[in-house]
Formats: structure tokens, C-alpha cells, sequence
């Protein structure tokens, strides 16, 4: 880690920090860790395995537990959306986002406007609307990776920070359209049909609009993470890691550095426009102030904390940032604190708990546990070798 | 056992001492105390509410729910509304909409109250505005000036406004100035949202002609040295204020540095001394020590205030404040808090003994303009408006003490007449616990 402190030009730099940093972006593939594993070979229909048994195990979860709680998994939904995206990009290419808060008031605007019809009138449907709210947000983050791609470290993110900053104020500015400061409300599209009978089928729960919202975001979420799991296991996420290991050794060997980090950084902007879309219809309403740096902050430490360049650790990650407040705020009422130093605590053991994880685990959750195992791997297999070379 | 409920309720009552006897909260209707609706048990009513503990909005707004807090805990000492103990809870949502859809859901899917009271924020309550409506969760006396309250109840049935809002606060600003500075330059300074709009349309219907400039801050940008330059560049003489008490001190300051002293008018929003001496001190680093710069500076009220410690209801509450409160100095904010409470307390007690969600709705329709409480003018309360109270007051600021130089005034919004008030002062209980009939009975 100390040569990151010392610049000896930008190949030493790389050497060490980032495997270090990213070990949880670095996972092998199911060929490379050899036969054990009774998963499919192909990368793609081992990963279709994986989202069914995910899909199944979200219904699990989102009927077995209280509307609350579902409310809470919706919020996760876009959190872990953007957060999966920003991982991508920070993790896997080595590109550093201070703004991805603003690609999702991109996103989230894109859904206020187009949910925002006449009474009597039916908007367009919702996975169109989602659909169109990426799209937005893409076209921004093409512009934005443009500009990006020329940046590196600290440039990078002062160049993002000002679109984190910068962006909301252009809904102020523009009032008339975006509301101002006081926001769009979005009215929430009410749950079909058939998504009634099926919550009554699968469990007999009543289908509220909680529910609804909570499930939109889960789909919206799976369905991100297993295009960004199979683009991350496929040519081009190798690409990305060969770029931010080893930028000159990569552009010996044909790779255009700036069109990868634009494509990184577009892909990224694509998760985080639709987590923006989500983020609007469940807590419904688009306003500056939910957008503030604070928000693109949280998504990096959720990254950090969750390990960098793992969608698992994204997900660990914004699980934190969800769940961990009203955890500490209820636990500091029950010690007896007031509401107002019970909420005051919340962020603190927020802080306490990142300081706690840069030291102890740099690598993040995922990132750690991975190099215990790669480590405890190595030994086995070397106390094996060494068996076999000395009874032979 | 029902015979019991009711006696302790009669004696309860009896206890309180205050109002006529006979129309006491619930000596009426006898039966007994049943879990009528969510959030309601035989002895314990639950409460909820959201307010920026944290953040950049915290300092003032955060000492609101400690008023609440307080007055809940010496009602519930005195007995409590029905027999029924109070049990508040208040949840950070650090001044952000997203963070307030969050809490709120807790509020109501977790916790499970029975209504939300005095949530706090025009961007901050709009993010739940839909969602309460929607689940039928009674969304009482939110704390800002907002019309999204109470214009429209047909869109909101459940949302009650409280404080006087903020275009009904411009008309009365407006025709003050009309009829007592005619030859005054104004400029408006004004907050880039509705709360700077509203207000700018009220005070417009009165002295458009008189306005010579109107800027606008954007709230989180430091610098209104732009907007006060222009200000002082197009001549006014008399600046009205739409903002926020941090962009009171800024302002103050920024016009010092330009050697600018119109006669400033802060609507009430802006206006508190203490907490604007506390941030002059802190923006300027001691430079400015207190609040002295103000002295001589307009503003409006709705509320007694801790400068007039002569009046009952200031007093009444400071006694509370001392034997429920945090030992801390009683503040604009937490009488804030208090009062809202009290009228919280009306509602209670107007809903009946076995309330549900939908009767507390009409108890406030049917007869909250009627209550009486430490609010200088009453509400406007029907069945087509949520509105809160309609009244102000306006004072200059000498010295440390406000000295009243219009009485109580009362508008709508819209085109509706200003008049004055002629009601009588009131004055609190002798045991500062309201005491109404249920409003079915």
C-alpha cells in the first residue's frame, strides 16, 4: 500500500494498490478454479441459473417479511442498481465517480416527466418508462465518459463532483419544468391485475402499493446484475480490468484506453439512470435536494465497504446504507438516548464502521473474505505439493 | 370495568379544572376505551412525525419535536387525552425527500401510528404527501406555509396545513406596506421556490407598482452578494425578505460589507433573532457578536414569541417547558413545537373516545375553526379547506423586545379581503390542557 504514497511513476502506482483494493473485482472464472463446482460451464447459463434461484429467493423474502421491510428492499433495490454500476466503473475500469447522483436525477427526472400525464390519461408503461430513464441517463454519461476518459485520479473526480453538484441546480434553474427546488411528484403507477393474483396465489398476502414498488425494484435489480455479471465475465470486462491494472501494457497490446473508459463509464451511467427511475417512483418524488453530493458520496462508500468491483459486495454494500441507520437509531432509543441523539448516532456509527473497514479490511467484505480464501487456498496446496514431494 | 374507565375519565377531567365542566372531552359518551383504529389501544395513542435531526437544516428546526415531546409528557402526566397515553415518536430525515419516504414508511408500516403530525418541509412532505393519502393515515398541521396543505382537499383529505401560509402572509406584508410606507422603494429577496413565489404573489396584489426589484437566492449557495448589490443598485429603500434564517444573517451581512440599510422586513419564517444573532456570530467569526444589527427590523407573527415574555400562553408554556423539558432555554422553535401540540391535543379530544382515522379527519373539519389556543388568529378549517391559521400580527424589533405596530390581521388565499381581526385574546387553561367536547356528541 505505501507505494501509492510514493510517486514512482504510474506503472509502480498500479502494481500493488489496486490488487489489493479491488481483490474482490478479481474473480475467476468457473474454467479457471478448476473442476469442483457443479455449476453449468457456459458463463451464460450458469448465470440464468443463478438469477432464477435469486428471483425465487426474492419472492421468499419479499412475502415472508413485513410491508416495512418491503419498503426497505425497494429502497435497497436502487441503491444496489446504481451502486452495481458505479462498482463496474470504479472497481473494474479504475475510473473514479463522484456524480453518479446526478445520473440518477437524470434517470429519475426522465420517470417524473414521463409518469407526469393529465389525470384520465394513461402514461406509457413502466418498463418503458425505465427503459427510457437508462436511456437518458446514457446519453448523459456518453457525454460526461467523453470528457472523462482524458481524466485520471483526483481531475476525474473533481470533474464529477462538479456534475454532482452542478446538475440538480439545472432543475432549479429550469422551474418551470422540473418543479424547482421543491421537486416533481410522481404519482406512483398502481399495481395490475395481475400482479395481484399473483401475490394472492404465491401467498395470500394483500398486494399494497409497498409491495408493488418493492417488486419493480427486486426485477429492475436482478435483471441489472446479471447483464452486468455476464458483461463483467465476458471479453470486455477483461478488457476494463487489463485497462486499470495496466493501462500502457494494455494499449501495447491493441486496446483503445479512451473508448473502453467511455464504455465503462456509459454502461455505469445506464445502471445508474434506472436506479434514478426506481428511486422516483418509490419514494415519489424527483427533487434536488434528494440528489445532493451526499447521495454520490454513500454510493462510494457502499462500493468500498461492499468491495470494490464485486456486484455481491455493491449489494452488501447498499444493504449497509439501508439497513444499518434505523438499526442504530432504534438500538440508541432502546439504550435510553432521545429521538434526536439516537439520530445523531446513526451517521456516526456509519463513520465508525467505514474508518473500522479501510483498516481492517481495506479489500472491503467481499474483497477480505476472497483473499482469506485464495490464501488459505494456496497453503492447502502447497501443504499438498510439499506432502507429495516429500513422501515421493 | 366500563363504569371505572369512565369515572377516571370524569375525574380526570374534573381534575384539569379548566372550561365548563359539563362539555368536558368524553364526559359525554361514558362506554369504554377500545383500540378503535391502527395506532390506538385501550390506553395509548401513537404518534409519529418527521423532522431533520442532522444536516444543514437541523440547527432550530431539530429543537421542534423537544416542544412536542414535552407538552405530550406532561399531558400524559396529567392524565393523557381519553385515558390514553401519548407515545411520540420522531424520526430524522436530515431535510432530504428521499430519506423522509423512508422514514415515514417506518412511521406508518412499522411503528404503525395513528397519524403523522407536524411533519416538517415543503419538498420534504411532498415526497410523502401521496403515500399518506393514500393510505388513509391522517397528516395533521405539517410544518411549513406551503398551499399544498390545505388548498385542495379533494387531492388530500388526510393533509391539514397549521401555520398561516405563505401567500396569505405576502398579501398582509403587502397592504401594511401600502398603507404605511406609500413612498417606500421595495425589493423583494426572495427564496427560489414556492415559498419565495407565494409570498411574492401575495405581497404583489398590494404594491406592485411600489416594487422595484425582486432577486432570488438558490438555497446552498453562500454568496447573495449579487442579489443585495442589485438590490441596493436599483434604489430600494425597504427590502422584504422570503428566506430562510441562515439567508437572514447572510444578508445582513453581505448588505454591511456593501454599506446597504434599507428597512428590512424578514416574514416569519426568517425571523427568529436568536438563532440569526447565533449564525451572525458564527459567519462573520465574532465580528458581528448578536443580533443588534437587526434592531429595527419588521417581521410578522402567528405565535407568541420567547420576546414577549409577559404573554400567558409564553408563560404557561415556560412552566411546562421547565417541568417536562431538557433543562435547555425555552426557544421560538420549541414553542413552536408546543403549540402545535396543544392543537394536536384539540384534535385528540374533538375525535371522541373511540376514534378512528377518518372521525379525527372530521372532528377538524366540523369544528377546528372554533378551537381556541395560543395561535393569535383561528384556523380556516372546513370542508373545503385544510388551511391553517389565516392571521398575523406584525412587530419591529427594539432592542431585544418585539413591539407590536400592526394588530392581528386575517386573510385567505386568493383574492379574499384583509381584515382585522376582532376576536378577544385568549388565554391558556389554568392548567395549559385544552378541553374539548368530541364534536359527534
Amino acid at each position: 500500500m505505501t507505494d501509492s504514497q510514493t510517486p514512482s511513476g504510474a506503472g509502480a502506482a498500479t502494481d500493488e494498490a489496486p490488487v489489493t483494493a479491488t481483490a474482490a473485482a478479481n474473480a475467476p472464472s468457473a474454467q479457471a478454479t478448476g473442476g469442483r463446482s457443479f455449476l453449468p460451464k457456459s458463463t451464460l447459463l450458469r448465470h440464468l441459473l443463478v438469477l432464477v434461484v435469486c428471483a425465487v429467493g426474492a419472492v421468499i423474502l419479499l412475502e415472508s417479511t413485513s410491508p416495512f421491510r418491503n419498503s426497505q428492499f425497494a429502497t435497497l433495490s436502487y441503491y444496489a442498481i446504481a451502486a452495481g454500476g458505479l462498482t463496474l466503473l470504479t472497481g473494474l475500469n479504475g475510473q473514479i465517480s463522484l456524480g453518479h447522483g446526478a445520473l440518477m436525477a437524470v434517470g429519475a427526472y426522465t420517470t417524473a416527466l414521463m409518469l407526469d400525464v393529465e389525470r384520465g390519461e394513461d402514461p406509457l408503461p413502466l418498463p418503458l418508462i425505465l427503459l427510457l430513464a437508462a436511456l437518458a441517463a446514457t446519453v448523459v454519461g456518453a457525454i460526461v465518459g467523453v470528457a472523462a476518459a482524458r481524466l485520471h485520479g483526483p481531475y476525474l473526480a473533481g470533474a464529477t463532483l462538479a456534475l454532482a453538484v452542478g446538475l440538480p441546480g439545472l432543475a432549479i434553474y429550469f422551474h418551470d419544468t422540473f418543479g424547482g427546488e421543491q421537486g416533481m411528484t410522481v404519482r406512483a403507477p398502481r399495481a395490475p391485475e395481475w400482479f395481484t393474483s399473483f401475490i394472492d396465489t404465491v401467498s395470500g398476502n394483500p398486494a399494497s402499493g409497498t409491495k408493488w414498488l418493492a417488486y419493480v425494484g427486486v426485477v429492475c435489480l436482478l435483471i441489472t446484475y446479471f447483464f452486468l455479471a455476464n458483461l463483467v465475465r465476458s471479453r470486455i470486462g477483461r478488457t476494463w480490468r487489463a485497462v486499470r491494472d495496466q493501462d500502457v501494457a494494455a494499449e501495447l497490446a491493441g486496446i483503445n484506453l479512451g473508448t473502453w473508459r467511455v464504455l465503462a463509464f456509459t454502461v455505469s451511467a445506464c445502471a445508474a439512470g434506472l436506479a434514478g427511475g426506481v428511486l422516483a417512483i418509490v419514494v415519489r418524488l424527483a427533487a434536488p435536494s434528494g440528489f445532493t453530493l451526499v447521495l454520490s458520496l454513500s454510493l462510494l462508500t457502499a462500493i468500498v465497504l461492499g468491495g470494490l468491483g464485486s456486484l455481491l459486495g455493491a449489494l452488501l454494500g447498499s444493504a449497509l446504507l439501508v439497513f444499518l441507520p434505523p438499526f442504530v437509531t432504534d438500538l440508541g432509543t432502546e439504550w435510553g438516548l432521545n429521538s434526536t441523539e439516537a439520530a445523531q448516532l446513526a451517521p456516526f456509527v456509519y463513520g465508525v464502521v467505514l474508518v473500522a473497514a479501510m483498516l481492517f479490511a481495506p479489500a472491503g467484505f467481499v474483497g477480505t473474505i476472497r483473499m482469506r480464501w485464495l490464501t488459505m487456498r494456496a497453503k492447502r496446496a502447497m501443504a499438498a505439493s510439499a506432502g507429495s514431494t516429500s513422501r515421493g | 370495568m366500563s363504569l371505572f374507565a369512565a369515572a377516571t375519565v370524569v375525574s380526570s377531567v374534573a381534575a384539569c379544572g379548566g372550561g365548563d365542566d359539563d362539555s368536558g372531552g368524553g364526559g359525554g359518551g361514558g362506554g369504554a376505551n377500545e383500540a378503535s383504529d391502527i395506532g390506538i389501544t385501550e390506553d395509548s395513542i401513537k404518534l409519529g412525525a418527521h423532522y431533520p435531526l442532522t444536516g444543514v437544516a437541523a440547527p432550530g428546526y431539530s429543537e421542534i419535536p423537544l416542544g412536542v415531546d414535552a407538552y405530550f409528557d406532561y399531558v400524559n402526566e396529567n392524565g393523557g387525552v381519553y385515558d390514553r397515553q401519548i407515545d411520540y415518536i420522531y424520526r430524522d430525515d436530515a431535510y432530504n425527500p428521499t430519506n423522509t419516504s423512508q422514514v415515514v414508511n417506518q412511521l406508518v408500516l412499522e411503528d404503525e401510528v395513528f397519524a403523522i403530525v407536524g411533519g416538517l418541509g415543503t419538498p420534504t412532505h411532498s415526497a410523502v404527501l401521496d403515500f399518506l393519502n393514500s393510505e388513509g393515515v391522517p397528516d395533521l398541521f405539517v410544518s411549513s406555509g406551503s398551499l399544498l396543505w390545505g388548498d385542495d382537499p379533494e387531492t388530500n383529505p388526510y393533509t391539514f396545513g397549521w401555520q398561516t401560509d405563505y401567500m396569505s402572509e405576502g398579501k398582509i406584508i403587502g397592504q401594511y406596506i401600502a398603507e404605511e410606507f406609500p413612498d417606500a422603494k421595495v425589493g423583494l429577496f426572495l427564496q427560489d421556490d414556492d415559498f419565495g413565489e407565494d409570498g411574492e404573489a401575495g405581497v404583489r396584489e398590494y404594491i406592485d407598482d411600489q416594487i422595484v426589484a425582486a432577486v432570488r437566492y438558490t438555497p446552498g449557495n453562500t454568496n447573495v452578494g449579487p442579489q443585495i448589490a442589485e438590490l441596493q443598485a436599483s434604489g430600494a429603500d425597504f427590502v422584504v425578505g422570503f428566506n430562510v434564517p441562515s439567508y437572514t444573517a447572510l444578508s445582513q451581512l453581505t448588505a454591511l460589507q456593501l454599506g446597504y440599510d434599507p428597512q428590512w422586513f424578514y416574514s416569519n419564517v426568517g425571523s427568529d433573532t436568536e438563532l440569526v444573532g447565533r449564525l451572525l456570530a458564527n459567519f462573520s467569526q465574532g465580528a458581528v457578536g448578536d443580533a443588534s444589527v437587526l434592531d429595527g427590523m419588521l417581521t410578522t407573527d402567528y405565535l407568541p414569541t420567547v420576546d414577549a415574555p409577559d404573554d400567558p400562553w409564553v408563560q404557561k408554556f415556560q412552566e411546562i417547558w421547565e417541568s417536562n423539558g431538557d433543562g435547555s432555554d425555552l426557544t421560538n422553535y420549541k414553542l413552536y413545537g408546543m403549540s402545535m401540540a396543544y392543537t394536536t391535543i384539540q384534535a385528540l379530544q374533538a375525535a371522541g373516545q373511540n376514534p378512528t382515522r377518518d372521525d379525527l379527519v372530521e372532528a377538524i373539519e366540523t369544528v377546528g375553526a372554533e378551537w381556541e389556543g395560543p395561535l393569535l388568529a383561528p384556523f380556516r378549517y372546513s370542508e373545503d379547506s385544510h388551511m391553517g391559521t389565516g392571521g398575523m400580527s406584525i412587530s419591529r424589533l427594539v432592542g431585544t423586545t418585539a413591539e407590536e405596530v400592526r394588530p392581528v390581521m386575517i386573510t385567505d388565499i386568493g383574492d379574499a379581503e384583509i381584515e382585522e381581526w376582532d376576536g378577544e385574546e385568549t388565554a391558556p387553561p389554568e392548567n395549559g390542557i385544552p378541553d374539548e367536547p368530541a364534536f359527534n356528541e
